[in-house]
């Protein structure tokens, strides 16, 4: 599976589902942010009943759509599978997400955003100190030009830098995995948005723990 | 908008040509053409009201139109916005002394423990080029904040923006707060921001959620226009 992973793909179309499952397979529907890290947790764990499929990373620049596209998906898959856990968190849908997946009586994750499980949900909201921070995660370190520098006009217009990045005051990156290349890249990052930088290993955090309660 | 604005000379232009001129440089991004250009209108003898509506909330309110419709992204709305506010610069001291037209008065603000202000600073400019005089608090604002500021002069609107799922329902305490002080009914409470919808306005208590600039300006005039026919009834 790890070999279909495209992080480009992943961004602009997702990942799809593994064809015709065979016998009370699991759905993981995720947002391609997560595809690495989700099939690293399944390894990890063995938990190899469980079938992943993603929808494009960059619906996360348009919030309003991710409820939507997440009901298409499930209904799309749910005869198929004996369960479907839809990994996103709130993800700016100001709890429409949670309110459609009641209403589909599907699972999802529990959290604001990535930014916060992969922290773990507690000790995120304990920061009352960081307001002023932007995180990335291993992902967005790989896909911070496609996700963030060109969709933001950052590219062809630097000058808007202050009006998106002008109240921040240090990058945080949030560590999944101990990568010296994506760490250099991150601190590169820091420096081109004229932020404080700092690093953080998470690890999976409660991603982790949700999909091993899971299973 | 323009392939060929090397080859045009602003101060050339009619008033019709330089105004329809305008609308393509505020679509563009092209902040030093547009204070130009309101400069040359202004030398014309225009009031400055009218270089302000005819010139840029007209152009602004193409962008915004472009903006609902897919057409344009942020990254344009920014540029938009930022040749919009070199106009308003120069215009802003001089509609004072020219006695514009004035629809009401607003204070907005960025929740607490939220410092996004894209949306609101975007508000703020299309709420002043429609009239409005508004009194913005920045960002990071804790109840406190709305409430000295809505105590300190009389104002008919509040405006509150926040860009998380995490901040968001900080509009609540604000409002409930109002409610508790017995002033809720004082003023009209508008919310916009991402993960902001209708139903989220209507449950903390709201009058109205707005999912653009150009809506915000719209709602607040319907509500001012509500106001004075209440008034005169």
């Amino acid at each position: 599976m790890a070999a279909r992973i495209d992080d480009a793909a992943l961004t602009e179309r997702g990942l799809d589902a593994p064809g015709d499952p065979i016998g009370g397979r699991v759905l993981l529907l995720a947002c391609g942010a997560l595809a690495r890290e989700v099939l690293a947790v399944i390894k990890i764990n063995r938990l190899s009943h469980m079938d992943l499929t993603c929808l494009p990373a960059n619906l996360h620049l348009y919030p309003e759509k991710i409820t939507e596209r997440v009901r298409e998906a499930v209904l799309e898959h749910r005869d198929h599978y004996r369960q479907i856990f839809v990994l996103y968190a709130d993800c700016g849908t100001g709890g429409m997400l949670q309110k459609e997946c009641e209403a589909l009586g599907v699972k999802m994750l529990a959290g604001p955003h990535c930014y916060s499980f992969f922290e773990g949900n507690e000790t995120f909201a304990a920061h009352d100190d960081e307001i002023t921070a932007f995180y990335l995660t291993d992902f967005l370190v790989r896909q911070f030009e496609a996700f963030f520098w060109k969709p933001m006009g950052l590219d062809r217009h630097p000058e808007l830098l202050p009006m998106y990045f002008g109240n921040y005051e240090k990058l945080v990156y949030q560590a999944q995995t101990d990568d010296n290349t994506l760490k250099e890249l991150a601190k590169t990052y820091a420096d081109r948005l004229g932020l404080a930088y700092e690093y953080r290993f998470t690890g999976y955090g409660d991603l982790a723990k949700s999909l091993r309660d899971f299973s | 908008m323009s392939d060929d604005l090397d080859d045009i000379i602003l101060a050339e232009l009619s008033d019709e040509e330089l105004t329809l001129q305008m609308h393509d440089d505020l679509y563009d991004g092209l902040k030093d053409e547009i204070e130009e250009s309101v400069h040359i209108l202004l030398g014309r003898g225009w009031m400055p009201y009218d270089v302000l509506t005819k010139a840029l909330v007209e152009g602004m309110r193409i962008v915004g139109i472009d903006f609902r419709d897919g057409i344009l992204f942020v990254p344009e709305v920014l540029l938009a916005a930022g040749a919009m506010k070199g106009g308003m610069i120069i215009l802003k001291p001089l509609l004072a002394e020219t006695g514009a037209p004035r629809m009401g008065k607003m204070v907005i603000g960025t929740v607490k423990g939220d410092i996004h202000d894209i949306g609101k600073n975007l508000v703020t400019m299309m709420m002043e080029g429609a009239g409005f005089e508004v009194k913005d608090l920045g960002i990071n604002n804790p109840v406190e904040n709305y409430l000295e500021a809505l105590e300190s002069e009389e104002f008919d609107i509040l405006g509150m923006s926040a860009l998380l799922t995490t901040t968001m329902p900080y509009m609540k305490v604000v409002i409930d707060t109002m409610v508790e002080k017995g002033m809720r009914d004082d003023y009209t409470v508008i919310v916009g921001g991402a993960p902001l919808n209708e139903e989220f306005a209507r449950a903390i208590g709201a009058d109205a959620y707005c999912r653009d600039a150009a809506v915000a300006v719209e709602t607040a005039k319907e509500f001012m226009a509500k106001k004075h026919n209440q008034m005169t009834a």
